[in-house]
């Protein structure tokens, strides 16, 4: 059980990186990851919604028939969004302003979909959950690494404390995005050894 | 599907609908206060700094007009006016304004007017300039929006209401002109929308909002 579930956080985590390697999801992660905060931010809120909705879905699987699934998956990821948005107003106002509308657009995130129908949908409910936190710990790991190295190159700050003037304003800019996922993405082919296709 | 299946797939999607409804129900319950005093808080911090050093003692976010477009003000959505009191005295007006012409969309400022007609204090809302160029309007980057506390129209004159490339007397910001010209421009109109209709601004009941 113990392996499973280290196998199961490590296939999120790296091998199949729902950023990385999936390449799902790309929206949010582009836009939002000009700083280290918001990329916490919604890393955190994209973690909390795919474990719950991975959660929910196991555990209805079984009532759950083909025909009807994804009207369900989409009612079960739009209220978890909403509880996650509702909080995050509540208690975490500055970050909700500087995510803005993309805390509302988790639900579009395909790689939430993806896992309830790929994995939730067939897997007993601890193993869902291990996965939803796996794949959302991945998800979130990118976010925080291209924020800090945005932020970091871009604004010449870290976590908000600026050392420096200014940066190399491409980085912040949407191109920058694309070019610093693109080295993510490639310092892990690198890194696994795999030759380039 | 046979007559009872679909029966039971309908049943199902409902129950699940139900499920989520409360979730959700049950949240909004246990956040909205919360969520309600976080936006007041929001608003009075943001009014802040076009108030500092007013003597008041009227709840500002209370005495609120909302002016619907076709307005005279800059910009074409509602323009919000803040009314500030001391006593039945008026002390001054905060306006949020938006100004149409910056680089990249709507710019949302604050503008503060003391009852005499010079500015308290001017802050930027919103924005959607382009970071390292544009951005430099905002408070926390440059003291760029504190050049204009003090002033008033007649000082300097209106045609002075303009950054110093234009023949103006205010700051430009290098290399982003644009969006310092489109401030300046919704601060002086505002400035003089001001002047001219002072005494309804503050005569005016607070707007009722429905929502
Ligand atoms: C990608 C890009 C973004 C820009 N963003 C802004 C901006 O946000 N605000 C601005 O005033 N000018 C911006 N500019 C520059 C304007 O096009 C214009 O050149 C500048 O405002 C002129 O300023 P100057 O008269 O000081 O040279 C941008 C230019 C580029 C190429």
């Amino acid at each position: 059980m113990s392996g499973d579930w280290t196998e199961r956080l490590t296939t999120g985590l790296w091998k199949d990186n729902p950023g990385l390697v999936q390449l799902l999801g790309l929206c949010p992660l582009l836009a939002v990851t000009s700083t280290f905060v918001n990329g916490v931010g919604l890393g955190i809120a994209t973690l909390l919604v795919l474990t719950f909705s991975n959660a929910l879905v196991s555990a209805t699987r079984r009532w759950i028939r083909q025909e009807i699934r994804i009207p369900i998956y989409v009612l079960i990821i739009a209220s978890l969004v909403t509880c996650v948005e509702l909080i995050f107003k509540a208690w975490f106002p500055t970050l909700d302003r500087s995510l803005g509308i993309f805390i509302p657009l988790i639900v579009t995130n395909c790689a939430i979909v993806a896992r309830a129908e790929i994995f939730a949908s067939r897997n007993p409910v601890g193993a869902s959950i291990a996965d939803g936190l796996g794949m959302g710990a991945g998800f979130a790991a990118l976010l925080m690494a291209l924020g800090a190295f945005r932020e970091l190159i871009g604004h010449a700050s870290i976590a908000g404390f600026s050392f420096a003037d200014s940066g190399f304003l491409l980085v912040i800019l949407p191109p920058g995005a694309f070019l610093a996922l693109a080295l993510a993405v490639a310092l892990k082919n690198r890194i696994d050894g795999r030759p380039g296709r | 599907m046979s007559g009872q299946g679909i029966v039971r797939t309908g049943l199902t999607l409902a129950a699940i609908a139900a499920i989520c409804t409360s979730l959700v129900a049950a949240t909004y319950q246990a956040t909205h206060e919360r969520i309600a005093a976080n936006e007041k808080a929001l608003l009075e911090q943001s009014l802040e700094p076009a108030l500092s050093g007013l003597f008041y003692d009227s709840g500002v976010s209370e005495s609120r007009l909302v002016l619907r477009p076709p307005h005279a003000l800059p910009g074409n959505d509602p323009a919000l006016i803040y009314r500030v009191f001391a006593g039945s005295e008026p002390v001054a007006a905060l306006f949020a304004v938006t100004a149409r012409d910056g680089f990249s969309g709507p710019i949302r400022v604050l503008v503060g007017v003391e009852f005499d007609g010079s500015v308290t204090g001017i802050r930027i809302l919103q924005h959607r300039e382009t970071p390292g160029l544009g951005d430099r309007i905002e408070s926390t980057r440059t003291d760029w929006v504190f050049q204009f506390e003090g002033r008033s129209i007649g000082d300097p004159a209106l045609t002075g209401w303009a950054i110093r490339g234009d023949g103006g007397e205010f700051d430009q910001l290098t290399g982003a002109s644009v969006t310092p010209r489109a401030v300046i421009k919704a601060i002086r109109d505002t400035l003089l929308y001001f002047d001219a209709n002072r005494d309804a601004i503050f005569a005016a009941p607070a707007t009722v909002e429905d929502d």
